[in-house]
């Protein structure tokens, strides 16, 4: 998948969820990223947090260190 | 077959509750206070004659034709402006009355141009059959008028023609024009004998403002007015009612046939969306079902450089299962995909999305309403509980205040356009939130109260600040919020939306948008009686249309319009079947019912009646389709009636996607843009040749009646049916009714819809079930659908696409009455006389600036791309914006405009393009190459010698 791409729709998603109150952000995002991202698209994004994941923003990398966490407990 | 017959009662219905009782021809009637006594007799059976009445208009009593006697009453009265009262005797017959009509009708015939008195002779011509019934056999004065009889026809319309001379001066035509259509553009001109109508001042039809709409053909009762196609082909033999395939409205009309050929298109009075009027693309527009460019035999090829090799069905069906086998065995399960369309019935699509889940095991499933509205569904589902707007059409009838956002119904559509212009006449008011000067923000009779000319891309700013003024200015309708929504929720977004940065005056900075305009049109919506919002894809393309669309459910919770007539939150959906495509599960994420694929139970629903695993991940939607195709994880494509290499945004992106597939399946009725990158074509049906039900912006159900048989021989469910069998998913249906059957007893909503229930009640809003067994015209009444209404923090971002010296300018993008959407039905039919070419509207201060001349071509450019168009200097557009529409693939607007989209729902930010426009000599090398590209791929083998 195209990375840079993936990486600003997931800030986007970061930057909406950031705003909203009584929220845990980083779940929110994780959930929204579940609910509407194809596999391969989480997998994508979760290889490049292992990379090391720059350019996600500190919030959005949190949420996919959720997601990132699960993959390797599901294996 | 037969022809559907209306009774014309004459005058509207009356809407008093109180109800009077009078005594017609010795018979007793009872009807509500205020109905005429022309339509109390034909309440009772009696028509009373009448040429210049008729029940889509208000009563003008100028035929004399319907006069009648009232005892203890002096003279004649015309029965259409004569009002029921309590114990009228009248009487419709008597030696007077007879004699009277007689010398009348006798004095109308005497100046039309007719032979001889034949009621059955002319067709539709209503005079002749209303001289029969008053008995009139012979003309005294002759049939040669001279007066009228030389005046000269008008045939600059290309749908119909104008015979002055056929003119009763019954005035039905410009009634209809200003009552109806709102278009003001018919007159009487003259006095005395030589009044004519006549279209604007002295000007043909086609240069007037006449909006081709027909009504004031439909209204005509002497053939003055009258279709081509009637002259061309004859009178019609007979007819049924279905749906038109063109907007959102989802007009009923009677496709009145002569054989199996359409002579015309009636919009049908009983049609609940559209109340018997119509616009120039239903009524007209329906040519590109015989074109000569359709293609009519399915065809394949084995590389997009090849020319197509015309096949059987057999033949295609094989090849295209084999080849996506094929790609599944070599790059995995998920290598394929579909698209569903919203210009197909909702069994057609349904059955897509079942193909995709159940044959071929994954969810790579998405629908054009991508790129439209599918930030209302993740906005409304949000904070209402489900994605649909909450109100029927009728709706407006009741309402004080319109809040119209980012749409353009005069144009988009046209139907509810006037029926927002009938109740502003009647002096609800009006708010227009948009870049552009729409014509609804002046039209004769009509004037915005306020017009908010709004930078694109600042919508959640400025609706931010309309709620601030409510909030600050205590304009909360508080025991409604109090009751209906989570409190805490609201409180969190009180407190957010009062903060001084939320003010008008802060944030006029970003919207462009004077703060006292902010201000009084806040106060208007919250305190002028019934508020409604009514919006469109200005709302939803955009990075943040997700939010705007909760933005706007905000500010109507938090005035308290949602749950009752005239108030409401009305997405104006583009195509005509964007709700249904989306209600049947086309969504990647979702099935029928809008409940997403990773609910154990529903999914297990699904399994059980479907008999196969289904995947609980979410699939790829278009763009990430495309960008797959691009990583080498998706390589076979079904396309069933959508055109995403014209439609959809960063052309060249799409074109690049599209040439990594190993195997597009494009089903269409023509050779479309995407067709070009495709190696299967499978002819589609046109509306006309299938039966299904269509779906409209106001959740209404109804069917569409096949009138004559698909022209390549198989409707576009049976394709899908066909293809799903020879991969191996057994899919078995005798007709379209038993799809719906399937979906009403998988989706709760539609439990109580099926095709004999829509006959019965002629069509159904849903929710439609055990609770609501006749449908629901408004939603949310005692409740939403989610329990309480819940409020979201609307915190504006500012795009990412942004302005600057290179892209100084923001374009955005629309449609035009006369074309629809891509353009590949209207283009083809004579609707290219009010639109031949996309046009790029410029302020003049922008383009004296740039050097440019009005209807010279110009170059418009972004960081995606740059296409040519000739100029349309304006002052409709602010400065410092442009606009231009997407309906001709000349022009491929869609280079231009860029890969952001909705952070919530990827729906493309379209209507916010950073851009620069300069002088140009003619078209880019881009539509060069393009040009020469798709007549290559165009190429259609010749048949093989015997």
């Amino acid at each position: 998948m195209q990375l840079d791409r993936l990486i600003h729709m997931a800030n986007q998603i970061g930057s909406f969820f950031a705003s909203q109150p009584r929220a845990e952000v980083a779940e929110a995002v994780a959930t929204h990223l579940r609910k509407f991202w194809d596999p391969r698209m989480r997998s994508a994004i979760c290889a490049h947090f292992d990379d090391g994941g720059s350019g996600l923003d500190p919030l959005v990398r949190d949420a996919v260190a959720l997601i990132a966490t699960e993959r390797t407990k599901t294996g | 077959m037969q022809l559907v017959q209306e009774t014309d009662y004459g005058t509207p219905a009356s809407k008093a509750s109180a109800m009077v009782t009078l005594t017609i021809d010795g018979r007793s009637a009872t009807v509500p206070a205020g109905t005429s006594i022309m339509r109390a007799a034909m309440e009772i059976g009696t028509e009373i004659p009448k040429l210049c009445a008729t029940d889509m208009l208000d009563a003008f009593g100028s035929c004399r034709l319907c006069l009648i006697e009232i005892e203890g009453r002096n003279g004649t009265p015309a029965s259409c402006t004569t009002p029921v009262a309590e114990g009228l005797v009248v009487h419709t017959r008597s030696e007077r009355l007879d004699r009277l009509r007689k010398g009348i009708m006798e004095l109308y015939v005497s100046d039309h141009p007719v032979a001889a008195l034949d009621p059955a002779g002319e067709g539709d011509i209503e005079l002749l059959d209303k001289a029969a019934e008053v008995g009139l056999t012979e003309v005294r004065y002759g049939f040669d008028g001279a007066r009228h009889r030389d005046t000269g026809l008008d045939e600059s319309n290309p749908y119909f023609s104008y015979d002055p001379a056929k003119c009763i001066v019954c005035s039905r035509c410009v009634r209809a024009c200003e009552d109806v259509q709102g278009t003001f553009a018919l007159t009487i001109t003259g006095r005395g004998f030589e009044s004519v109508m006549a279209a604007g001042t002295d000007q043909s039809f086609l240069e007037s403002d006449c909006v081709s709409c027909g009504a004031c053909v439909q209204a005509c009762p002497t053939g003055s007015l009258i279709e081509k196609a009637v002259i061309a082909k004859g009178k019609p033999e007979w007819s049924t009612v279905t749906t038109c395939a063109y907007c959102g409205v989802g007009c009923s009309f009677k496709a009145e046939m002569r054989g199996d050929e359409v002579v015309r298109m009636i919009p049908y009075k009983d049609g609940k969306a559209n109340h018997g009027h119509s616009c120039v693309k239903g009524r007209f527009a329906w040519g590109y079902a015989n074109h000569k460019e359709r293609i009519l035999n399915p065809m394949i090829r084995e590389k997009i450089t090849d020319p197509w090799r015309e096949v059987s069905w057999e033949e295609a069906i094989a090849h295209t299962a084999s080849e996506f086998k094929r790609i599944q065995a070599k790059y995995g399960t998920g290598s394929i995909g579909g698209l569903t369309s919203s210009r197909c019935t909702d069994e057609e699509t349904f059955l897509v999305q079942k193909l995709v889940r159940a044959g071929f095991g994954n969810n790579n499933v998405d629908t054009c309403a991508r790129v439209c509205h599918s930030p209302t569904g993740y906005g409304l589902s949000t904070t209402f509980g489900t994605s649909a707007g909450t109100q029927d059409f009728d709706s407006v009838e009741q309402t004080d205040v319109m809040l119209l956002m980012g749409a353009n119904p005069t144009d988009a559509h046209p139907v509810f356009g006037s029926r927002m212009k009938q109740r502003l006449r009647e002096g609800a008011k009006l708010i227009v939130i948009d870049p552009r000067r729409i014509e609804l923000v002046r039209a004769p009779h009509v004037e915005a109260a306020y017009h908010l000319p709004v930078l694109p891309g600042t919508n959640v700013a400025i609706l931010t600040a309309l709620a601030h003024v409510v909030v600050t200015e205590g304009l909360v309708d508080e025991a409604f919020v109090r009751e209906r929504c989570e409190w805490d929720a609201f409180q969190d977004w009180a407190a957010f939306v009062a903060e001084e940065r939320n003010s008008p005056e802060a944030l006029s900075k970003v919207t462009g948008v004077a703060a006292a305009d902010i201000r009084g049109a806040a106060r208007l919506f919250a305190t002028g009686g019934n508020g409604a919002i009514y919006y469109g894809l200005g709302v939803t393309e955009h990075s943040q249309g997700s939010t705007a669309v909760m933005a706007i459910a905000n500010l109507a919770m938090a005035t308290g319009n949602i749950g009752r007539p005239g108030v409401g939150v009305n997405p104006m959906r583009g195509q005509n079947n964007v709700q249904g495509s989306c209600d049947m599960g086309s969504f990647p994420h979702e099935f029928s019912g809008y409940r997403h694929v990773s609910n154990d139970a529903v999914r297990g629903l699904f399994e059980d009646a479907w008999g196969t695993w289904l995947d609980k991940e979410p699939g790829l939607r278009i763009n990430n389709m495309l960008d797959a195709a691009l990583d080498g994880s998706f390589m076979g494509l079904y396309v069933q009636g959508e055109d995403i290499m014209q439609s959809d945004p960063d052309t060249r992106h799409v074109a690049a996607g599209l040439s990594a597939m190993e195997c597009v399946v494009m089903q269409d009725l023509f050779l479309n843009e995407t067709a070009n990158y495709a190696h299967v074509f499978l002819p589609g049906s046109t509306f006309l040749e299938k039966d299904g039900t269509f779906i409209n912006a106001e959740r209404r159900i109804q069917l569409v009646r096949k009138v004559m048989e698909p022209k390549s021989g198989l409707a576009d469910w049976e394709i899908t049916a066909a293809l799903s069998n020879a991969l191996g998913y057994p899919m078995h249906y005798d007709h379209p009714s038993e799809i719906m059957d399937e979906i009403a007893r998988l989706t709760p909503t539609f439990a109580g819809v099926s095709f004999e229930r829509l006959a019965e009640l002629g069509s159904i809003q849903w929710p439609c079930n055990e609770q609501a067994p006749t449908g629901t015209p408004v939603m949310h009444i005692d409740k939403f659908v989610r329990g309480k209404g819940h409020f979201v923090i609307t915190e504006y971002l500012a795009t990412d696409e942004r302005v600057g010296p290179r892209y100084p300018l923001l374009l955005t993008t629309g449609r035009i009455l006369s074309q629809y959407n891509v353009g590949a039905q209207t283009r083809r039919t004579d609707n290219v006389v009010w639109h031949k070419e996309d046009l790029l509207e410029i302020h003049p201060h922008d383009a004296e600036e740039r050097g440019i001349a009005d209807g010279s071509w110009v170059r418009l450019a972004s960081r995606s791309g740059e296409t040519a168009l000739r100029a349309l200097v304006t002052e409709r557009v602010a400065p410092g914006v442009v606009y231009t529409t997407f309906h001709h693939p000349d022009t491929q607007a869609n280079v231009v405009t860029t890969d952001y989209s909705d952070w919530a729902t990827n729906c493309p930010e379209y209507k916010c393009t950073a851009v620069q426009v300069s002088p140009s000599n003619g078209r880019s090398d881009w539509q060069e190459r393009y040009s020469a590209f798709a007549d290559n791929s165009r190429r259609i083998m010749p048949p093989a010698a015997e």
